[in-house]
């Protein structure tokens, strides 16, 4: 089994921001990589690359709020040996930025790392234009893309080193809020490679695949249906892309049916990539937790996780529905 | 500053008429593709690939060479013929223009054409990525790097917002190893630029967000040469030159007018024009053929 927090079903599981484990992790892989250069556009200290900018100072560029030219500056970066990152709030980056991402470093086959934080409905008070939903579907579609969507800060960190590492152009999406900490230092994390996060005592008779910020709620669910009989397992897709296809078809194989939670529109997220794989590899009755064609709203994180169909109840009620 | 000799200017003259050549040929036989542009800018590639830059067809990858960067990837024609004659492949290759298959994609793309700086097309983006090759040439190398960074624009892309960002960034980061070339010929794909979206005051523009200004006529070898060697010598900014051309230039039939732009010759207009270029309506000093 894999190590994992154990004080994760406690009341007073110790919690962090997912944005501040990518900070370490670019300070460290700043200090593994020379070539390693960071970007800004204002939002330096909210997207935690304040760390990094102070330890390397002639390695990081203040962008200002120009999310368009630094994709395609980071592209040329790249161009000269850089592997740079870009950080802003996911609405913008890859939001507002998709086609110079899609087109300059993409298609360019430029090692760009594209760091969106504050994604999903979480990121609360800011309301709905500052909430990206659609960051997933965006990013997964452009060929060559790596997706990943840590599950908590510890989980952030490992991922930032580890994709400074590779040559593909890479989007790693982050959170506003804090949020449990589920993994240990010595849970191990490949980029690519699903993990079992949960698994009941009772068999298993539905698969739950969670990813970001939601694994938590997954586990949590998957703990307190046991409690009623229901067993599961829950697999945390760290990757939305390269999506680890033989997890997900064993997963569907062994339990029969899948749930997917994420903190996305249904839309084309991490769940609808499931289903592309299950559809061919494997059919299985799905139901998909997420963001269902709507925008978000002002409010507090978890009353608009709870709103919009996320909170651990509504995972409840899907698995129950599905069986 | 180096002047050129007239042996010199006649060889990069000659060498623009059979870069034309080349590029109606490759257009009539592709049967689509941008005319206008091409012929445009058919002597500043010429002055560059055969005089200005630093570079080394065997060895394209060669770290110690100049960046240059087309951000108006729809005239590739004159950058891919241009290569072609220098010798980055063979001419004959430019029969393969926009066709299945081919290294010379309707836009440039780097992974079929690896010697290509980066891929082109959507507008407005190649300013960005030169200004992050020259701030990465400078953190490098530092100030006394002796590579410089090239950017050709067109004109119509200069309505794109993110031209202006880049242009902002380059001016905040006094980027002197940089030198912009704006293709200057006042058309896009539905009229007249001055019509489409003003573009004027140009030259003012671009000194408002921090840079040094040249203007030229884009058909002048030794003015582009001299335009050139200013811009390098500029030390506490970036560079642009503003530079005239005629687009469509070398043929009657496709001079100003901006119904050329995305449109190729066929069979017939395109040997009439070749008829034409062997003089060039006797506009240029080196008649040959």
């Amino acid at each position: 089994m894999i190590p994992l927090n154990p004080k994760l079903f406690d009341a007073d599981v110790e919690q962090a921001p997912i944005r501040a484990g990518f900070g370490e992790g670019l300070v460290l892989a700043g200090r593994l990589d020379s070539r390693v250069v960071a970007m800004c556009c204002d939002l330096t200290e909210s997207t935690k690359m304040d760390a990094f900018a102070k330890e390397f100072p002639k390695r990081f560029f203040e962008m200002g709020i120009m999310e368009q030219s630094s994709a395609s500056v980071a592209s040329g970066m790249a161009a000269m040996g850089k592997i740079p990152f870009i950080s802003s709030y996911a609405m913008f980056s890859p939001g507002r930025n998709w086609e110079q991402i899609r087109t300059n470093i993409c298609y360019n086959d430029r090692p760009v790392k594209i760091v969106g934080s504050h994604a999903g409905v979480s990121v609360g008070p800011d309301g709905g234009t500052h909430q990206a939903c659609e960051d997933i579907a965006l990013t997964r579609v452009i060929p060559r893309m790596v997706v990943i969507t840590p599950c908590d800060s510890i989980e952030a960190r490992k991922a930032t080193i580890a994709m400074a590492k590779t040559n593909s152009p890479t989007y790693i999406r982050l959170a506003r809020e804090k949020t449990p900490i589920i993994t240990t230092e010595d849970t191990p994390f490949e980029i690519g490679k699903a993990q079992e996060f949960f698994r009941s005592a009772v068999a298993p008779k539905v698969g739950i695949i969670a990813c970001g910020s939601l694994v938590y709620n997954a586990i949590i669910a998957g703990k307190e249906l046991e409690g009623e009989g229901i067993g599961s397992v829950v697999l945390n897709i760290g990757t939305v892309k390269p999506m680890d296809r033989n997890a997900v078809v064993a997963l569907a194989k062994e339990c029969g049916a899948i749930v997917t939670v994420e903190e996305h529109q249904v839309a084309g997220g991490m769940g609808s990539a499931v289903a592309e794989i299950l559809a061919t590899e494997h059919p299985t009755r799905m139901a998909f937790i997420g963001v269902l064609d709507m925008f978000g709203q002002s409010g507090l994180p978890a009353e608009l996780l709870e709103h919009y169909g996320m909170g651990v109840s509504h995972i409840k009620e899907a698995v129950r529905k599905l069986l | 500053m180096t002047h050129l000799h007239d042996d010199k200017i006649k060889f990069l003259e000659e060498k623009a008429l059979e870069i034309r050549k080349t590029i109606i040929e490759a257009l009539v036989e592709a049967k689509s593709g941008h005319t206008a542009g091409p012929l445009g800018m058919a002597d500043i590639f010429t002055a560059f690939y055969f005089h200005i830059l630093k570079h080394d067809p065997k060895n394209p990858t060669w770290e110690d060479r100049d960046r240059l960067v087309l951000s108006n990837g729809h005239i590739c024609p004159v950058l891919y013929a241009t290569m072609a004659h220098a010798g980055y492949f063979p001419v004959k290759e430019m029969q393969t223009l926009r066709k299945f298959g081919t290294r010379l994609q309707g836009h440039p793309h780097r992974e079929y054409l690896p010697m290509l700086e980066t891929s082109s097309g959507p507008l407005g983006q190649g300013l960005s990525q030169a200004v992050g090759m020259a701030l990465v040439d400078r953190l490098d190398r530092g100030q006394n790097s002796n590579r410089t960074v090239y950017c050709f624009l067109g004109d119509g892309e200069l309505n794109e917002g993110q031209v202006w960002e880049a242009a902002m960034l380059a001016g905040k980061e006094k980027l002197h190893n940089l030198v912009a070339i704006v293709d200057r010929n006042n058309i896009q794909i539905d009229g007249y630029t001055e019509n489409i979206m003003p573009l004027e005051p140009l030259a003012l523009k671009w000194a408002a967000f921090g840079w040094h200004v040249l203007e030229i006529d884009g058909h002048n070898m030794e003015a582009i040469v001299d335009a050139v060697d200013t811009a390098r010598a500029i030390f506490e900014k970036p560079s642009v030159i503003i530079a005239h051309t005629i687009p469509g230039k070398g043929v009657e039939m496709f001079q100003h007018d901006f119904k050329w732009h995305g449109n190729p010759p066929n069979k017939e207009q395109g040997a009439n024009a070749l008829a034409e270029l062997r003089t060039l309506g006797g506009q240029i000093a080196s008649e040959h053929e």
